[in-house]
């Protein structure tokens, strides 16, 4: 699948500028020489790791469908900004209420014109949750993507919507969202993973998050790619002093997922909840593994996975919770709940704690089970059948996580993309 | 039409819980279950229900003539007619009460038809209003963080949107004060109706108070040991189930 990008053709159809092409030559190299992981690798213990070989993935070609897919990327009714992009491209984009001095660019774009920001903040975060190698990959391959950047003191009231759209057979998609907040600079983003023919295909996406001092972060990501797709998301998010994130990472779709999810407080008073809604059914494997990285005081974290298992399919939750020396008052809670609905669903948790201090309190726990026999009875007796009982339990599962979201739009889509995936 | 017990036994394991009840409930009616606790009330109630746990060894219940234990799984039984008010409801984490009884009474209507929301919200909120529970419990995730007195209140709110044939009611009143009791039994009250009949379990006769039941049924170890009309149960007051036990006995030695 790899073209190099030093090939004057691609250097051609390359948007961005020729600084940036040569760092992706030079990920490119290190990509391929950088050796695929093997079951020795600790981050890659219980993953399928022949779902990783990509010899049959091919670059995307231009898309097929571009005005059907910008219909069907609708999802809020009042938004800030809204891109589309199908196969890395952009094909639509429209900011009907974004306040002065807020950038939403394609990265392309934003290469060019912004580029002291892109320069500071494009992938500055290192990947250490073991898909570096797919990170280089990654900016090597990249060709769309947005940069959100909210200046200080700014709000953005609506929440800003992105479309990343994957069309054909064995097509690879790079999307990329870079959100670089200002000090007291809020603002809700979401991104929408979909596939429009329900083609296999590959998808290797990034998203990082750069939050200044006291600002506020709301995001949620849907991934609904097709069931054959082999996917990476690897999330980074660098929490400011007294600033908050808040992220939703929702796993409808996919047949081998890899999630990393790095959250760094770095600074004083900051605040990071991670949260992830997985519905792992067929033979879905969703591979996650998170660090709440404590380097910072009266930090705290909470961390919340929500797993359901169905069919064959099998979930793997990896965290770690590491609190650096001298960071003391430390809040870190990790807790993972893996719902199994079937006796061949697998669920592996493991949890981790690396504390080089006392003043701290910290706790993790994994917990699975099947369905409550008494819960179901309830339903049961109120002329509910027990299929429709399993699929309101994990609809409500996912919405519990969904309460916790501060932004009303934004529950009101993602309670509606539960329902309508969930048929209830 | 009624809903008519027939010498009812039932195990839980090896263990024999009902062991022969008989009795039966006309439509329009309302009876009442008394007993002590570990008498088998409860497990009479879900047995009808038709829990799991329990495994019937012999007798009938006939739902107009209709036998329950040929209907098969609980959700049957419920769209057939019958309401089961729990003694204790379950918690149901981030399924709000109006999604839960609108997939109640979804799933009781022909496939393909729809519920039309804006009826379905004004008939929600005229029982809420009446049941005096709050219009922003629609969106409260079923009975978690509810009082004692909430839940039983959101039972009766299931019960008036359902529009049982039959509806038994497990100890209602367990966990009530005298306000929350009044507004549960006027709920009630207001359901009855020639073309339904009611089982109340209770344990205390103050709920007949306010309900006040056509025939009153007195239960000892899996067994009905007495049966009379409201009185029973003031006299059931005033002198103790082991009057009861006592009567009852009396037969037997005889």
């Amino acid at each position: 699948m790899i073209t190099a990008p030093e090939s004057p053709a691609v250097i051609e159809t390359n948007p961005f500028p020729h600084w940036f092409q040569r760092e992706q030559a030079a990920a490119l190299a290190d990509y391929e020489s950088t050796p695929a992981p093997t079951r020795r690798d600790e981050a890659w213990r219980f993953a399928s790791l022949k779902a990783l070989d990509l010899s049959a993935f091919v670059p995307a070609p231009e898309i097929a469908s571009e005005g059907k897919l910008i219909n069907a990327s609708t999802g809020l009714g009042d938004f800030a900004a809204r891109f589309v992009f199908g196969n890395n491209a952009l094909v639509h984009h429209e900011a009907p209420a974004l306040p002065e001095g807020v950038i939403v660019e394609p990265l392309d774009v934003a290469a060019y014109e912004h580029e002291a920001l892109f320069r500071a903040y494009f992938m500055a975060q290192p990947v250490e949750l073991g898909s570096h190698k797919y990170a280089r990959l990654h900016k090597a391959m990249l060709t769309g993507g947005v940069l959100v950047h909210v200046p200080k003191n700014v709000e953005v009231a609506l929440p800003i919507e992105l479309f990343y759209w994957v069309e054909g057979e064995n097509s690879s998609v790079f999307p990329h969202t870079l959100i670089v907040l200002g000090d007291n600079a809020k603002v809700t983003v979401i991104d929408h993973f979909k596939s429009a023919d329900g083609a296999r295909a590959f998808a290797c996406g990034i998203n990082d998050f750069h939050l200044g001092r006291g600002s506020q972060l709301t995001y949620a990501a849907v991934q609904d790619w097709s069931r054959d797709t082999l996917a990476f998301h690897l999330n980074s998010t660098l929490v400011g002093r007294d600033a908050t994130a808040t992220a939703l990472l929702a796993n409808f779709g996919g047949g081998y997922v890899r999630g990393e999810s790095l959250s760094k407080l770095a600074h004083d008073g900051g605040r990071s909840v991670m949260l992830s809604m997985n519905l792992a059914d067929g033979t879905r494997e969703i591979d996650q593994h998170t660090l709440q990285d404590h380097a910072a005081k009266h930090a705290s974290s909470d961390l919340l996975y929500q797993n359901v298992v169905d069919d064959a399919a099998r979930t793997i939750f990896a965290g770690i919770i590491r609190v650096q020396e001298g960071e003391s008052q430390t809040d870190a809670y990790q807790r993972v709940r893996n719902l199994l609905l079937t006796d061949d669903a697998i669920a592996v948790s493991m949890p981790g704690l690396e504390i080089l201090n006392d003043d701290v309190r910290c706790t993790h726990g994994a917990t699975s089970g099947g369905l409550d026999p008494d819960e179901l009875f309830y339903m049961q007796a109120r002329g509910i059948s027990k299929k429709l009982a399993a699929r309101l339990i994990v609809a409500g599962r996912f919405n519990s996580l969904v309460e916790r979201i501060d932004n009303e739009a934004l529950r009101d889509r993602l309670r509606a993309v539960i329902a309508d995936r969930l048929g209830v | 039409m009624s809903l008519s017990i027939q010498n009812l036994t039932a195990n839980i394991g090896d263990l024999p819980i009902l062991k022969g009840i008989t009795l039966e409930v006309p439509k329009g009616e309302v009876h009442a279950i008394m007993g002590k606790n570990g008498s088998g009330k409860s497990t009479l109630a879900k047995i009808m229900a038709g829990h799991p746990d329990y495994t019937v060894t012999g007798g009938d219940v006939l739902m107009d003539g209709r036998s329950l234990f040929e209907i098969a799984g609980p959700d049957e039984r419920a769209r057939a007619g019958l309401f089961l008010a729990f003694q204790y409801p379950m918690e149901i984490p981030g399924v709000t009460i109006a999604n839960f009884i609108r997939a109640a009474i979804q799933s009781r209507l022909a496939e393909g038809e729809e519920l039309e929301a804006t009826d379905y919200y004004a008939n929600l909120y005229a029982k809420m209003d009446a049941l005096k529970i709050p219009r922003a419990f629609t969106s409260r995730s079923v009975n978690e963080g509810f009082s004692g007195g909430e839940k039983k209140r959101c039972e009766i709110l299931q019960m008036a949107m359902l529009e049982p044939k039959y509806a038994v009611l497990d100890e209602t009143d367990s966990g009530l004060d005298i306000d929350a009791l009044k507004i549960v039994s006027e709920g009630v009250n207001a359901l009855r109706s020639p073309d339904r009949g009611f089982l109340v379990i209770t344990h205390y006769q103050r709920l007949l108070d306010y309900i006040v039941p056509d025939r009153v049924h007195v239960m000892v170890d899996g067994r009905i040991a007495m049966s009379g009309d409201k009185n029973l149960a003031l006299e059931l007051e005033a002198r103790g189930y082991d009057w009861v036990t006592e009567t009852a006995a009396e037969p037997a030695l005889a």
